[in-house]
């Protein structure tokens, strides 16, 4: 019986008890709805939640636990002998896996019964060509003792399989049975059915932090993994980055950072003032139309997906910077520089920063412009002097948010500005920034066990803590913003 | 009820500061302000009264042309200040509203110190040729506001740092800075408890003597303490307008007497 069955059977178990449960609370109470502490339907919850939650969490507890027990179980059969040279006993253990689900598959395929199992032996049958026949391939010749194995692992599976089932569903019937017996007219069963809501909310949150803790932990594990095999001096100080696959590589993250910030820093000198500009005229010039359509076709610009910008990167932008600019200037020749992706990544990044300020401009109390045209101040002297002001720890937090997005880009980079670090003052030379390089370190055919991979890791989290930081910043900023006003 | 006016106290040279005919004021469609016309007094308090929604915010905030920030309002008619038709095309609103300063219902300081809240309109209107002209300004004017005292240490505080009633005497002082000959004050202490209410009736009193003050207010008791003119507006009408004295002794119209009587409102 397989998990999903037993799962379906638990629930079907489950809904039943929600109907017997809502009935035996109604006919308990002499068929009184008032008689009741809740109302009928959450006694059928009560009984729904007491037939289905302890069983289907023994369920899921057994099915983590179960290939574990039985890997302990088999790696006692193998020997040191079945480890071939170079292998390790986690990949005897995969093979010992794929032979036992290649069984499987023979069975089903009908090319073997289970007492043919039984028979099989390595001196009297190829294995591995019977397995390669139903479309499962073994890497080398099936030595006797790991075909033991299989076996061994596909009968102790399937046995507890069934223990799992009939674990479940006797542990639904007596959640069943017990919920039945505890329906009385006082019974409290909406209390029941809200903690678990509850609890269901709990999890979720859980779910979140949990999941953020654990990418953490991860790259945290990584990176200290990587720093024992390449010294983190070296990391943080080395100028330059020059990985090599045979050993040797030079990993200094100090270029990398250079690329990074020194792009967004173009991106922000571009972004920042036309978002800004863009943001005053929206909420203090234009009309009520013109508002409505120049919004959302500035905010379409935040729609495009990156890779689209960093076409327009390649193909426009940069062949146009380096014959209108770089060439004739004598400052290079290459299409990819800093200037191509920090301008493109700009013109990304205007929606954020237009969208972000508008609000806060549009936060600004009515009040301070009447009370700064009551004055007899323009509407520009009003803008520049009063409604600027009052907005600028609003702006600053946009502008935070912008530059985290604009540290945290790839594609744009990737097709924009190169894949050559570099430590240079010309921003029409080609560089690359953090997230190029964890992408490129990590694809291709890698060992996770060289410094030349691990490295990603400790990019990563480098970048990780820097556009945390600017966030943590930039809420906070925001944040004291709001206070000023309430 | 409220405190008997002094009667007698009129004012020696009664020159007409501002003059309104048939004024007219729309809400897109809501005609907020129908036919109003009024002859209000220099260096005199006048007063708004009427019930809420009745057309007093809006009729102020006419004679500094304030409506023409709001963009669905229209203002049709005359209304001249000194002889000069405010809403004549070569009228600035922006130089109009440096001679007619105004106060809102709400406390609204700059988010700036208390010293920037002053000088922004002396700034923008160039009034200071240098630093020590405009720390004079700034001294005079918070002393007008009758705030000196409390605030001469703390110049460089935020303005928004201070308690409502003085956050209220800072506007005032803020808009006594540009020297401007009118002063609209638009219900200027309805958020304002009892003391600081004292305090800011007994400043209005004294801008009577370079000001014309026009007071917005809901409280009839306050109307009768500050003002020497009472206009009664009714649903866009001014139904009422003469001697406060007159008006709350001797109402004319059978409305006013109901207002002031607690009859309507
Ligand atoms: N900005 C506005 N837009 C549309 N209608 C308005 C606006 N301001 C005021 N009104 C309307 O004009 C009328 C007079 O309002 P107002 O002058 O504020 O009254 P008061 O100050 O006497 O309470 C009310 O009916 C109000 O709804
Ligand atoms: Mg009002």
């Amino acid at each position: 019986m397989s998990a999903g069955l037993v799962i379906l059977a638990v629930v079907a178990i489950a809904t039943v008890g929600f109907f017997v449960g809502r009935a035996k609370s109604l006919s308990s109470a002499g068929g009184d709805i008032r008689q009741l502490h809740s109302l009928p339907s959450y006694y059928g919850q009560a009984t729904f939640l007491f037939a289905a939650v302890p069983a289907l969490l023994v369920t899921f507890a057994w099915l983590i636990l179960q290939p574990m027990f039985v890997a302990s179980q088999i790696s006692g059969m193998i020997v040191s002998g079945d480890i071939v040279e170079g292998a390790s006993r986690t990949l005897v253990m995969a093979d010992v896996r794929r032979i036992a689900n290649g069984l499987d598959v023979a069975v089903t395929a009908g090319k073997l019964s289970e007492t043919g199992i039984e028979k099989l032996n390595t001196a009297s049958t190829d294995v591995r060509a019977l397995l390669a026949g139903v479309g499962v391939a073994v890497a080398s010749d099936v030595q006797q003792n790991i075909l033991a194995a299989a076996k061994e692992f596909r009968t102790l599976t399937s046995t507890l399989r069934i223990a799992m089932a009939v674990v479940a569903i006797a542990l639904s019937v007596l959640g069943l049975v017990v919920a039945l017996t505890r329906i009385k007219p006082e019974y409290r069963a909406r209390n029941v059915s809200e903690q678990a809501v509850k609890a269901l909310l709990i999890l979720s949150s859980l779910v979140a932090i949990l999941t953020t803790v654990g990418i953490i932990a991860s790259l945290v594990f990584e990176t200290l993994h990587f720093f024992q095999l390449y010294p983190a001096k070296d990391f943080f100080f080395n100028l330059t980055w020059n990985p090599q696959f045979t050993g040797g590589s030079d990993l200094g993250f100090i270029p990398l950072l250079w690329g990074t910030l020194y792009v967004s820093f173009v991106a922000l000198v571009f972004a920042v003032p036309i978002g800004l500009f863009v943001a005053v005229y929206l909420s203090e010039y234009a009309t009520n139309r013109v508002r409505s359509i120049v919004k959302p076709a500035v905010e379409i610009l935040a729609g495009i997906p990156t890779i689209v910008y960093g076409l327009f990167a390649l193909i426009t932008v940069g062949p146009l910077l380096r014959d209108y600019f770089a060439q004739p200037l004598g400052l290079g020749q290459s299409s990819s520089s800093v200037l191509t992706a920090g301008i493109v990544m700009g013109i990304m990044l205007i929606p954020f920063v237009s969208s972000l300020s508008d609000d806060v401009i549009n936060a600004v109390p009515q009040a301070m412009r009447d009370g700064s045209y009551g004055l007899g101040a323009t509407q520009s002297e009003t803008v520049k002097q009063v409604i600027l002001p009052a907005a600028l720890p609003g702006i600053v937090g946009a502008i935070l948010l912008a530059a985290s997005r604009a540290i945290g880009e790839t594609m744009i980079v990737v097709m924009g500005a190169g894949a050559a670090a570099k430590l240079s003052l010309n921003p029409l030379e080609a560089m690359t920034t953090i997230t190029v390089k964890i992408v490129s370190q990590l694809t291709g055919d890698t060992e996770f066990a060289s410094p030349e991979t691990l490295v990603a890791f400790a990019l990563g989290l480098s970048l990780f803590v820097i556009t945390l930081g600017l966030n943590v910043l930039a809420l906070y900023i925001v944040r004291k913003y709001r206070e000023q006003y309430e | 009820m409220y405190d008997a006016p002094i009667l007698g106290d009129t004012v020696d040279q009664k020159t007409t500061k501002i003059s309104a005919r048939d004024v007219q004021v729309y809400y897109g469609d809501t005609h907020a302000i129908k036919d109003v016309n009024v002859d209000i007094d220099s260096k005199t308090v006048t007063a708004f009264i009427g019930p809420s929604g009745c057309g007093k915010s809006t009729f102020l905030r006419c004679i500094n042309r304030m409506n023409d920030t709001i963009d669905v309002c229209r203002v049709v008619g005359d209304i001249k200040i000194d002889g000069e038709d405010i809403y004549d095309k070569r009228v600035d609103p922006v130089q109009l509203r440096a001679k007619v300063g105004m106060v809102f219902q709400k406390p609204n300081p700059f988010p700036k110190s208390i010293y920037d809240n002053i000088a922004y309109g002396p700034r923008i209107h160039g009034l200071a040729k240098n630093k020590a002209d405009l720390d004079v300004i700034v001294e005079k004017s918070l002393r007008r506001g009758a705030i000196w005292d409390e605030v001469k240490d703390r110049l460089d505080a935020p303005g928004t740092g201070l308690s409502g009633g003085q956050q209220q005497r800072l506007c005032i002082a803020r808009a006594v800075a540009t020297e401007p000959e009118v002063l609209l004050m638009d219900e200027p202490c309805s958020a304002l408890d009892p003391i600081a209410t004292a305090q800011v009736e007994e400043l209005i009193d004294e801008l009577r003597n370079q000001f014309s003050v026009v007071i917005v207010t809901h409280s009839m008791q306050q109307a009768a303490r500050v003002s020497q003119k009472t206009a009664f507006f009714h649903l866009g009408n001014l139904v009422e307008y003469g001697d406060t004295s007159q008006i709350f002794t001797n109402p004319l119209d059978e409305r006013t007497q109901n207002y002031i009587t607690g009859r309507i409102g």
